[in-house]
């Protein structure tokens, strides 16, 4: 009895100070960059275009630009890592095909960003004379959160139980009202919520959009797709280090709100797919 | 004339020999059932009059299968209006997490039954009234049919199926999650829908087809051994097999 007590308990307190460990670093982080950012933000540093060297002014470019590339590279990847996933999950049949398919898609999660950074240079840049530019860009971030859209849709899809197309099909549904109408509706919460993270995800990535979309300084906004971008992560990794003497307040503040955008497109994520989940129960 | 008739069925899952030359026919407007023991193929036998098989890959099939007099393994069947026309019930009642209402309504929407608002309205409230629940549910339809009873799930599934106007309602053990009291009610209701459909069934308990079944089929180990009038095969059946096991000496 007591010992079996004292075991439970300290289960629990390893558990728990393991918790701890995880998550103290990352809410130092996040205090610190408050702390030393938030003197930094005002209307006119959200608003205005970086000055002096960019040692003052503002971030507005930056915030419009990665903007921007989260729009563009959803617009191109939703679609296609959705209808993908439905297709792995609904259609493809279980061969060698598919085997390999999916292995491919596993493998292509854990590439290493930079990786993308350099095949959308070759590819967008170069090859396809797309130049540095907000395409570019967006086809290298969408490339890069395919596999995880397509995976969070196939799974999504495939934990919708199998009853309900059997009951969908057994009405005489086509195979496709099925999956419009019996599972899709169902898996729409783990499929957004799967889309919203993998996008929160890009939103902060420097490597990809180094060398395809990311300018060093460009005060005025893009005028055309084909034009550059400054974004909020390379412009980060810019003044910190390419510009000695910035005060630490605009490097920090910089930093603080590349978090809020990522954070929030996680919050809206999380609140989108509690509201979905309320709504549907199985 | 026989409404269904099967003709030297065989089924095979990859080399699994299911159904050994099956061959039968089915009355119209009746009530058919299918007893035997446990895997003997009963479910199978059921979920080839709606080509339910075809979803499993391994399946192969030989034979045919008439029903209104067209060959549903014909390269030309369609086979979402065969399963439209033959409807199924699962064995555990499975509605959609989704209200009473939309549950009804989702075959309706499917098929375009209903054009209207109120058309739709009106189809739902006749489909919840053909199952006797439209006096329980009617200020229920917006809540979620999770909440039901498993009667009442299992009489919405009926109902779902109804609206959408088939002609051969297969159920699969549609009572065997339900309590005695439950039983007894959707037996009721099959005696009820067999003035308008033809229904054929598939149960563990013996009792159940000697209660509601006009015509039963004994099957053992993939073949049908005995079809015949209910009162034949558990009065005076022919075969030993059917006698011993209608006399329980089988699981
Ligand atoms: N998908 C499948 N793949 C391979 N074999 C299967 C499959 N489904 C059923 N079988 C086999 O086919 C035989 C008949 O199965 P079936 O489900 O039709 O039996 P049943 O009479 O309905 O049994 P129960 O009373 O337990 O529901 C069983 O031996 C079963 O193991
Ligand atoms: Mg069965």
């Amino acid at each position: 009895m007591f010992n079996t007590k004292i075991s439970q308990k300290i289960a629990f307190a390893v558990l728990f100070v393991s918790t701890l460990i995880t998550i103290i670093p990352v809410l130092i982080i996040i205090a610190i960059i408050i702390k030393n950012g938030i003197t930094a933000i005002s209307w006119q540093f959200l608003t205005t275009a970086p000055s002096n060297g960019m040692r003052s002014g503002g971030i507005f470019p930056a915030i419009v630009g990665t903007f921007y590339l989260a729009l563009g590279a959803s617009a191109i990847s939703l679609p296609l890592g959705i209808l993908g996933g439905i297709y792995l999950s609904e259609y493809s049949k279980n061969n060698y095909f598919t085997r390999i398919l999916k292995l491919g898609i596993v493998n292509l999660a854990g590439v290493p960003s930079i990786v993308y950074g350099l095949f959308g240079l070759s590819l967008f840049v170069i090859s396809l004379k797309l130049g540095v530019s907000i395409v570019s860009g967006c086809l290298t971030l969408a490339i890069m959160s395919l596999p995880s859209i397509i995976t969070a849709t196939e799974t999504a899809m495939s934990s919708v139980p199998r009853s309900f197309r059997e009951v969908s099909l057994s009405l005489g549904a086509t195979k496709w009202q099925t999956i419009r109408y019996a599972v899709l509706p169902h898996a729409s919460p783990g499929i957004i919520t799967g889309t919203l993270l993998s996008n929160a995800r890009i939103t902060g990535e420097t490597a990809p959009i180094l060398f395809t979309v990311a300018a060093f300084y460009l005060p005025q906004l893009p005028n055309s797709v084909f034009d550059q971008v400054m974004a909020l992560p390379y412009h980060l990794y810019v003044i910190s280090t390419q510009i000695p003497g910035i005060s630490k307040s605009v490097t920090y503040g910089t930093a603080l709100v590349l978090i809020v955008f990522t954070l929030s497109l996680n919050l809206f994520g999380i609140i989108v797919r509690t509201y979905l989940r309320r709504q549907k129960k199985w | 004339m026989s409404l269904i008739r099967a003709e030297k069925l065989n089924l095979y899952y990859g080399n699994f020999h299911a159904l050994i030359n099956v061959n039968l026919s089915i009355e119209e407007k009746r009530i058919t059932a299918i007893i035997g023991p446990s895997g003997c193929g009963k479910s199978t036998l059921l979920r080839t009059f709606n080509r339910m098989n075809d979803l499993i890959e391994t399946v192969h099939i030989d034979g045919s299968i008439i029903i209104n007099n067209e060959n549903i393994f014909s390269k030309t069947t369609d086979i979402d209006s065969l399963r439209r026309k033959v409807g199924m019930v699962f064995q555990r009642p499975n509605p959609f997490p989704l209200s009473v209402y939309e549950n009804i309504a989702f075959g309706l929407k499917i098929h375009k039954i209903a054009k209207t608002r109120n058309e739709l309205e009106h189809t739902v409230e006749q489909g919840l009234k053909s199952v006797l629940l439209w006096d329980q549910l009617k200020d229920k339809l917006k809540t979620s049919a999770l909440n039901l009873t498993l009667e009442q799930a299992q009489r919405l599934c009926i109902a779902r199926l109804i609206a959408v106007k088939p002609e051969i309602l297969l159920m699969d053990e549609p009572c065997s999650a339900l309590d005695p009291i439950a039983t007894m009610h959707i037996e009721e209701l099959m005696l009820e829908l067999k003035k308008n459909y033809t229904i054929v069934i598939v149960t563990h308990n013996m009792q159940q087809a000697a209660r509601v079944s006009d015509d039963t089929g004994f099957m053992l180990l993939g073949k049908l051994i005995e079809f015949n009038k209910a009162e034949k095969i558990f009065t005076n059946p022919d075969k030993k097999e059917t006698e011993d096991y209608i006399t329980g000496r089988y699981g």
